[in-house]
């Protein structure tokens, strides 16, 4: 009779740890969740009332008078142009390396694990960077030296996700193709690229989504142009710096600026995380 | 007879000889690709070491003239040109360990939401929306941080706790100060939510890995989820665990706008929580471009190298522990 009573009360306190636990659990998945809902909530709320057609034909204006954004859309689309068209050809001819001619090799091993190092770097430390070796020697900020920043972000991103996507290609294609006498560099070129196509062009989605809203590494190096300029080789306005300090000044309407561009930023990137999720799953599931 | 023997034989040597021709090149395009591939992967090394190099070459008239009092003095003054990085790192390490107080319990109830609980159409929605807070811009979060969650935080949270706790012994002091809304919990609380998805995913990955045969095993006993999770699930991915821990340090350690946007840029150290304070990320940011004389701007150099030196540890023990449970998981497997 004891011990069955002994035997209840333990059953009742581990299926009540249990159930405490488990709503701990849905506690802090609903946390998590707050936040998300709270922040796309204040960045609607905040922003859609400014966005408007002047937004994308006018430049940034002096306080006080009437203005857009037009600058630092632009130039921000070029900065991200810049550093997907350095960072995605280092990034993918990178990860082919890792994953067709040396997966096992003690270099690989080196670069891959550097990589992820890089990939979680303080984005800041990469300005500071191109900082020193570009506008220091050039003597001045400009949009390069934004672009090879956002490039130094791209690379380890792409480098990543073209080793794995080329790594899901099964060797027995290669293989076929090699037996048919072509040669490794056209294996990969013709047959390989062509396989792992939706997967590598999710990596450069998702770096551009990454460096799309990248400031840290534009303080130091495009800086920022309160004018119409698409010179690269001069200071660059671009749409997180514009955000940045339009945020932090005193000023009413710049703040309004500011958060539609936060607005429009954080739906750019949404889209384009949404975009590369679908590419991978329809790839994942069409095999 | 012998002419066309010997046509036979020059047809196939000539064969022969154009599989060997044709062999040879594709052996030079072959070594052509490896070689541009590798000079590409080095590239990748070369950049990381870059960086290195840079920063302590910047970094080195302020270590010289500091030595290691640089470390632990609090000074930062730009007219005596006297510098110390002991107020920004401490910033730095204390935003992160509120960020990980935070975010360690959070993102393992995530995991544990996901990988357990939830039903099977709900798990891939709420893991994508988890996933969506790290992608959402460091900017975004400092403007929210500033505007939205300050002026009620300082309103309607701090004041009460002030009250409250500020009274406590020892605790107390945690929590004094004026209720302004900014400063080092804040910085620490939006942290927390920016690194959560990193570590939420990481380890939802690594419970994905446990074998189904030892979980439904303890489930076989009579076990409760959570002691299938605890005795089982736990012990089998701790080694992931820690490194997706790690791998949030990181992240965290390095974060700039959102921290610069709310921690109030303030030179000191002050035992409440709700004062304010810098970080090595957000002095760089915010002094960087304005740093005049050589003095300031290596003091500024030698805080990244701080900093690039701390993230590079932490996330290299994020890296190897990731690994030992990948290769633990080829060993048993």
């Amino acid at each position: 009779m004891r011990s069955s009573a002994a035997a209840t009360r333990l059953y009742r306190r581990r299926r009540f740890v249990n159930a405490l636990n488990l709503g701990a659990s849905v506690l802090a998945t609903a946390f998590g969740l707050f936040w998300l809902v709270w922040l796309l909530w204040t960045l609607v709320s905040h922003g859609y009332q400014w966005i408007n057609l002047d937004l994308f034909t006018l430049p940034t204006p002096p306080p006080g008078s009437a203005g857009g954004l037009s600058n630092a859309i632009v130039g921000s689309l070029m900065l991200t142009g810049v550093g997907v068209a350095i960072g995605t050809p280092v990034g993918v001819l990178a990860g082919t390396y890792l994953s067709e001619f040396a997966r096992a090799s003690r270099l690989a091993s080196v670069v891959r694990f550097v990589n992820d190092v890089l990939l979680s770097a303080p984005s800041i430390l990469i300005g500071v960077f191109i900082y020193n070796i570009a506008v220091v020697t050039m003597g001045h900020f400009s949009g390069w030296a934004g672009g090879l920043a956002l490039a130094l972000i791209v690379i380890p991103v792409v480098v990543r996700t073209t080793e794995d996507m080329l790594r899901l290609v099964p060797d027995s294609l290669r293989e076929a193709a090699a037996a048919l006498g072509a040669p490794r560099w056209r294996v990969v070129l013709v047959i390989v690229y062509r396989a792992a196509r939706a997967g590598i062009l999710t990596g450069v989605l998702l770096a551009v989504a990454r460096i799309s809203g990248e400031t840290a590494p534009l303080l130091f190096t495009a800086l920022n142009n309160q004018f119409w300029s698409t010179n690269m080789g001069q200071p660059m306005a671009n749409l997180p710096v514009v955000i940045f300090q339009f945020a932090m000044s005193p000023y009413k309407d710049w703040h309004h600026l500011a958060w539609a561009g936060a607005l429009l930023i954080t739906f750019t990137i949404l889209i384009l995380n949404i975009i590369a999720r679908i590419l991978v799953r329809t790839r994942k599931t069409g095999h | 007879m012998l002419g066309v023997f010997g046509s036979h034989v020059d047809r196939e040597t000539r064969e022969i000889a154009l599989r060997v021709g044709r062999t040879s090149r594709s052996r030079i395009g072959d070594a052509l690709f490896v070689h541009v591939t590798r000079v590409f992967a080095l590239l990748v090394l070369l950049a990381v070491v870059g960086i290195l190099v840079s920063l302590t070459i910047g970094a080195w008239p302020a270590l010289h003239k500091f030595g290691f009092g640089f470390l632990v003095s609090s000074q930062w003054n730009p007219v005596t040109k006297t510098f110390g990085a002991l107020v920004p790192i401490f910033g730095t390490l204390i935003t992160s360990f509120i960020a990980m107080l935070i975010a360690i319990p959070v993102s393992f109830g995530i995991a544990l939401f996901i990988t357990e609980l939830a039903p099977v159409w709900l798990k891939r929605p709420v893991g994508t929306a988890i996933e969506l807070l790290a992608a959402i811009p460091s900017i975004i979060y400092g403007m929210w941080g500033l505007f939205v969650f300050a002026p009620l935080f300082s309103a309607h949270v701090q004041p009460w706790v002030t009250e409250h706790l500020g009274g406590w012994p020892i605790v107390g002091a945690l929590f004094q100060g004026p209720p302004m809304g900014i400063g080092i919990f804040t910085a620490g609380l939006i942290l927390a939510i920016m690194v959560i998805p990193f570590i939420a995913s990481v380890m939802r990955d690594v419970f994905e890995v446990v074998p189904p045969l030892l979980r439904e095993s303890a489930y076989g006993l009579g076990a409760t989820t959570w002691e299938v999770v605890r005795g089982v699930v736990l012990p089998y991915t701790k080694i992931g665990v820690i490194g997706g821990i790690m791998l949030g340090l990181g992240r965290a350690l390095g974060e700039t706008m959102a921290v610069t946007f709310v921690i109030g840029n303030a030179h000191r150290i002050s035992p409440s929580l709700f004062m304010p304070g810098a970080t090595i990320s957000s002095i760089l940011a915010n002094e960087f471009t304005e740093a005049d004389g050589r003095i300031y701007t290596s003091s500024l150099l030698a805080v990244g190298l701080i900093l690039f030196l701390i993230t590079f540890i932490v996330l290299a023990l994020a890296k190897l522990l990731l690994l030992r449970l990948t290769a633990q998981e080829g060993r048993r497997a």
